[in-house]
């Protein structure tokens, strides 16, 4: 029983099908079969619909779409998953086998106190009474590094933050001391910057407790930090597995091959300097609700500013909520600035659509983030296509089937997906129609607004690859708007960082490596996971942020309660002034001036 | 907790939803009176005329104008009539010769005890089929549940009626075909007479109620928190019971009362065919007389009864919503 | 005829009673055996007979030829009514969801208190002050059936005017009329018509409703409403010149409810 070789977790010959309609089945994975030691953590990743929940969910004897499950062996422990019945597989669940999943906004119920819902598996299951689970779930906030660990638990989920949110759901998966731990893509919904620490707070976790894990992930870099071993999943088979070190560093299929070069963009050369210029932004002010005196009822973007010349391209980069979208929708004239200027070329445009000439129109394009919900799914590929050919160009019959042709030949897609209808396409298929639609237009201007954050990595990449030839061919200026840094260094020639709607640097991809850059822009590069499984250990501690949860208000620097290098007296009484260096705009007191560690007044590593 | 001081204290925020709500209610029935006023003054021919028939000579027709109010300008009647309304006064009815708080007065009350007893009813029935459809989703009983239901909504409250009467009272003899309401009356036969009315009425509303509640039960089956329950291990009793109620409560509480507005439409048909002494069957008797007077008080007497249902219902719900309460 | 197929055993039922009874509201003039008024039976309420498939009502009149007109006029009061109804609502829907702002807030709070009239109590008041002639009785259950529908289009055209690829016409610069008319209204077809259908089986509940209390259909016009009343008398014998007008609504009320169910996304399970 205790033979210490034995793995804790066994399976072999697993395959799950879907009953289709007509009586025959579909498999969705097939033949798979892996073994993960003692306190070990195995890595499932794959683009999606690659089965990788399917298979972690299979842990539990569960499937969601009730698919039927068959396996030679799926062993936890001394369970036999695969033999069990229903009341036995409830008893399991929670207690011995638990799940983390992807999004802990939508698992929590909103309706119940938190504690109430991390106490649960222990009392269903009648391992120990409330108070003692309560005690226990106590003890397991702290432990998970979550602020007020004896009260967080009396409130209701949408009074916590996502990051906290996702490590009370550790504490209810962790909270039986389970054998076996599922984690699915647990910090996918994550800012980059809250993800390491999440991150780090699970390794920690886990290992204290000595469970193995799953760990479902797309992302290599992640997946390098937590994993022992990794599977690499096709089309519901494996592509391969091994040791985590090795499928990363050595990887053997073809397929891990292209994952490992989609993850890590090459950087290109620069795009033409300084052209004249196409698009100038100018002290932007924009927000939602009603606009009075230059301002909006809910104020957004403040004081945002930039220029870009033809064929350039532009990153925006910040967290989710920090404004880049809305700076996207100014632009195109979606979102009526309250204050500043856009100007096309020389012209400046006006605020809102209605005052724009169709001519202005056509030249800025703005293509959206989600293809799902960009495309209009009761048109055809062609009707989609064809409308601003007519619209613009006055081009309809033959001439705008050749068009159309044409326009599908430069996104690489077959001609005959002309008749098909949208919501019939894939999802690469899908943004490349909604990337044409764009195209069509013959615009000077083009706005992606994470364009491909919906989209698996390789296809992702390759779009990615597609925008940044057209932009180089047809002297497009681009402005790609990202959370993914990585993304943005590769194919920018220059960057904008934006925080809480504050553009708090800009910065030309030559002066980027070497120069000094706001303490966000830092976080930020350091939050990036790298493929080295060092790297989350290395980075080790970050100073924490100075100010407890301060109302920013007025002026000041927005950056303010979470700077880890605040200058107190300075920061909390100034606005921040714009430091401007060659091919660098900083916007922070304490740029161009001596190293932290000189600065007396530094306050590092507060606690929260 | 830190940071909670601030924060306004949240029997504030919930008493001022619910103000919010009454008000909201009570602009709509100002609405509604509006349009009802609006709609019966809208009377092709005139009112006296109607009341004295055609052999009326002018100077009858013009003095029954003049005491009837009719030659004022209809922004003042409208406003005497709804001052009157909320004095508890609605008027007189010439067609009766009576004032028309006296011909609503016990008939409201029957009309009302009628309801309850359906509503009383219908909602345990619904409760029930609603949550053993929903926890059985898919199944072959919840699929028959469905057809059944589907097709009771569906059915006219007159042929629910008349099988009733040829089955209960002309084949079996077992209930009376006539609800009568006396004074001298016993309990027993009291009950007895209601029976088919009751019955009638609560059979099209129990099947609308419980649909409903399975599509609001069913709704939050779907939902992600749901299936972290069961991988937790918690039973699907369970499940249902203290993670989805809650979050159901309000659709639930919102299906109910839409349901039982429904029973005043009921209410007309089955009234008269039980020849039941009731608000309804008095109604339909001020259209066929064309009362106007009787008709409008009917008419907001209803309507009334019905923003109550929703109001209570919205109220309910916002109380037993925890986050609003936390 | 394989759509048709593929719909669950309820559906085909429901698909095949309503086609049976729109079948019969368009042929029923040259089906129906005697003309609709004559007296051609010399007893009253006589039972089903070779001569009489349905036998012969109080006056001694052939039923089944009463029950198809009464079916036709019906079936296409309903159908106008529930058509009329949902073109009024949803146009204006349409409107209120592009234009928004305070006309959206109008047009939606007026017809909040339409909604919040019982459909039954208004169409009493509404019959009242305005009579019951065929063309009016139409108007009135449209009009009835307005607020419901406006609702429901309200909702869908609000959510799509807010998809991204709305979004997209408007920053190409495109009208209201257009966007209205090719971007949104085409993804709301398949509700609407559902709704449509669900408004059909209302109007139809509602007017033989008004018929049987005496106030809707009035003779010497007669819908299947109108059949059971003249006929109640025979109830305490069963005659069926009762029970065949009011089976016949229910089995079109029930078909069309069915249908609609096994045709909605995930409907019939
Ligand atoms: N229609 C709206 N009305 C009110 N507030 C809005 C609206 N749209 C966005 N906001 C708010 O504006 C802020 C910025 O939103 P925006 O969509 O620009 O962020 P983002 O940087 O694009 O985020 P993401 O990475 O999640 O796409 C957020 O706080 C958001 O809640
Ligand atoms: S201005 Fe001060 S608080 Fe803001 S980023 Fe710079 S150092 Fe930090
Ligand atoms: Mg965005």
């Amino acid at each position: 029983m205790t033979d210490p070789a034995r793995p804790a977790v066994e399976v072999s010959g697993l395959c799950i099908s879907v009953e289709l309609p007509g009586g025959s089945s579909r498999p969705i994975v097939e033949d798979i079969s892996f073994a993960i030691p003692k306190g070990e953590v195995l890595a499932l990743i794959g683009e999606s619909g690659s089965g990788k929940t399917t298979i972690a969910l299979a842990m539990m004897g569960y499937s969601r779409f009730g698919g039927h499950i068959s396996a030679d062996c799926i062993r936890v422990g001394d369970m036999r998953i695969d033999q069990m019945d229903a009341a036995g597989l409830r008893r399991l669940r929670g207690s011995r086998v638990a799940y983390i999943a992807q999004s802990a906004a939508a698992a929590f119920n909103p309706s119940r106190t938190i504690i109430a819902q991390v106490i649960e598996p222990l009392t269903v299951h009648g391992l120990a009474s409330p108070a003692a689970a309560r005690q226990r779930a106590i003890d397991l906030f702290r432990e998970l590094a979550l602020p007020w660990p004896e009260t967080i638990g009396d409130r209701y989920p949408h009074q916590v933050s996502g990051g906290q949110l996702q490590r009370l759901m550790a504490a209810m998966a962790l909270i039986t001391g389970p054998e076996l731990v599922i984690l699915d893509e647990p910090t996918t919904a994550l800012d980059v910057t809250t993800q390491v620490e999440v991150l780090n707070v699970f390794k920690s976790a886990l290992a204290k407790s000595g469970a193995t894990a799953i760990y479902v992930s797309h992302d290599l870099a992640v997946v390098a930090q937590m994993a022992d071993r990794i599977v690499v999943l096709k089309d519901g088979r494996i592509a391969e597995q091994g040791e985590a070190a090795a499928v990363l560093h050595q990887p053997q299929s073809d397929y891990a091959k292209t994952l490992l070069a989609a993850s890590q963009p090459v950087e290109r050369a620069a795009g033409p300097s300084r052209a004249d210029s196409v698009l100038s932004v100018e002290a932007v002010h924009a927000g939602y609700g009603r606009i009075r005196e230059g301002r909006a009822a809910m104020p957004v973007i403040a004081d945002v500013s930039f220029e870009l010349g033809k064929g350039q391209s532009l990153g925006v980069i910040g967290e989710s909520g920090s404004g880049k979208s809305t700076l996207a929708r100014v632009i195109a004239g979606l979102l009526p600035a309250s204050a500043g200027t856009v100007r096309l070329g020389g012209e400046t445009l006006a605020a809102g659509l209605a005052e724009r000439s169709k001519e202005q129109l056509r030249r800025v394009q703005i293509v959206f983030q989600n293809a799902d919900t960009a495309l209009n799914p009761a048109q055809t590929v062609f009707d989609t296509l064809a409308r601003p050919l007519a619209f613009y160009h006055g081009i309809t019959g033959a001439a705008a089937s050749d068009r159309v042709a044409r326009l599908l030949e430069t996104i690489q897609l077959d001609p005959a997906l002309a008749r098909r209808r949208t919501a019939e396409l894939s999802g690469g298929q899908k943004q490349r129609v909604n990337l044409a639609r764009a195209l069509a237009a013959e615009p000077d201007v083009l706005l992606c607004d994470e364009v491909t954050s919906a989209l698996d990595t390789v296809v992702g990449a390759a779009i990615l690859e597609l925008i940044d030839g057209l932009r180089r061919d047809l002297g497009i200026a681009t402005v790609f708007i990202s959370h993914d840094l990585s993304m943005v260094r590769a194919f920018c020639d220059e960057m904008l960082v934006l925080y809480a709607g504050q553009a708090v640097e800009m910065c030309a991809k030559e002066a980027f490596p070497g120069s000094a850059h706001h303490p966000y822009t830092d976080l930020l590069v350091a939050s990036v996971p790298e493929l080295d499984s060092a790297w989350l250990a290395s980075r080790g501690g970050q100073p924490g942020p100075a100010m407890p949860e301060a109302q920013v208000t007025g002026e000041l620097c927005r950056f303010l309660p979470r700077c880890p290098l605040v200058i107190t007296g300075t920061c909390d009484r100034l606005p921040p002034p714009l430091i401007t260096a060659p091919g660098q705009r900083v916007l922070c007191h304490r740029h161009g001036k001596a190293e932290p560690s000189d600065q007396e007044h530094l306050v590092t590593g507060a606690s929260r | 907790m830190p940071g909670q001081a601030a924060n306004p204290p949240a029997w504030l925020g919930v008493s001022r939803l619910v103000a919010k709500r009454v008000l909201s209610a009570l602009l709509t029935l100002l609405l509604v009176s509006v349009v009802i006023f609006v709609a019966a003054s809208l009377l092709p021919g005139d009112a006296a005329q109607e009341v004295l028939g055609q052999s009326a000579t002018a100077e009858q027709v013009a003095a029954l104008r003049h005491e009837m109010g009719l030659d004022r300008p209809a922004v003042t009647r409208y406003a005497d009539w709804l001052t009157s309304m909320l004095r508890g006064d609605p008027g007189w009815s010439y067609i009766a010769g009576m004032s028309v708080r006296d011909l609503i007065g016990t008939r409201l009350v029957n009309t009302l005890s009628l309801a309850g007893v359906t509503a009383l009813v219908s909602v345990v029935l619904a409760m029930t089929i609603g949550l053993v459809s929903a926890i059985n989703r898919g199944a072959r009983l919840d699929r028959a549940l469905n057809v059944v239901t589907l097709s009771l909504v569906a059915m006219p409250e007159f042929l629910i009626a008349t099988v009733f009467v040829l089955i209960f009272s002309v084949k079996l003899v077992w209930l009376p075909s006539i609800a009568m309401i006396s004074e001298e009356a016993t309990w027993g036969e009291t009950l007895r007479s209601c029976a088919l009315p009751v019955a009638c009425l609560a059979f099209v509303v129990t099947a609308q109620m419980a649909r409903l509640t399975r599509a609001a039960v069913a709704d939050e089956l779907d939902r992600p928190y749901v299936e972290m329950a069961r991988l937790k291990g918690v039973p699907l009793r369970r499940i249902v019971l203290f993670h989805i109620m809650p979050n159901a409560a309000g659709p639930v509480l919102n299906a109910m009362a839409l349901s039982l507005s429904y029973l005043m439409g009921g209410a007309l048909v089955i009234e008269t065919i039980f020849s039941y002494p009731g608000l309804a069957s008095l109604m339909v008797n001020a259209v066929t007389s064309r009362d106007m007077p009787l008709l409008q008080a009917c008419a907001m007497v209803f309507c009334a009864a019905y923003l109550a249902l929703i109001l209570i219902a919205d109220i309910v719900a916002i109380l037993a919503n925890p986050r609003l309460r936390a | 005829m394989r759509w048709a197929a593929s719909l669950p055993l309820s559906g085909r039922i429901g698909l095949a009673l309503v086609v049976f009874w729109l079948l019969v509201a368009i042929a029923g003039p040259m089906i129906a055996p005697y003309p609709v008024g004559r007296f051609v039976d010399q007893e009253v309420f006589s039972p089903l007979t070779g001569q009489f498939w349905l036998g012969s009502d109080y006056l001694g009149r052939d039923v089944l030829s009463r029950l198809i007109w009464g079916a036709r006029y019906t079936v296409m009061l309903a159908a106008g009514a529930a058509a009329l109804a949902v073109l009024a609502g949803t146009s204006v829907a349409l409107f209120a969801a592009i234009r928004g702002g305070w006309i959206d807030e109008f047009i939606s709070r007026a017809m909040d208190t339409l909604i919040s009239i019982p459909s039954k109590i208004f169409s009493l008041v509404l019959v009242a002050a305005f009579g019951s002639s065929l063309p009016l009785l139409l108007l009135i259950a449209a009009l009835i059936y307005i607020p419901g529908n406006y609702r429901i289009a309200r909702a869908l055209a609000v959510n799509l005017a807010e998809m991204d690829f709305v979004a997209v016409a408007r920053a190409r610069g495109e009208g209201a009329l257009h966007i209205a008319w090719r971007e949104i209204l085409p993804n709301m077809i398949h509700p609407l018509l559902a709704d449509m259908g669900l408004r059909f089986v209302f109007v139809v509940l509602l007017l033989s409703g008004l018929s049987f209390l005496g106030l809707g259909v009035q003779p010497p016009y007669a819908d299947l409403g109108s059949l059971v009343r003249e006929n109640i008398s025979g109830l305490a014998q069963g005659s069926s010149a009762i029970l065949s007008p009011a089976l016949a609504i229910a089995s079109l009320t029930v078909g069309a409810n069915l249908l609609i169910d096994a045709l909605k996304p995930g409907g019939g399970h």
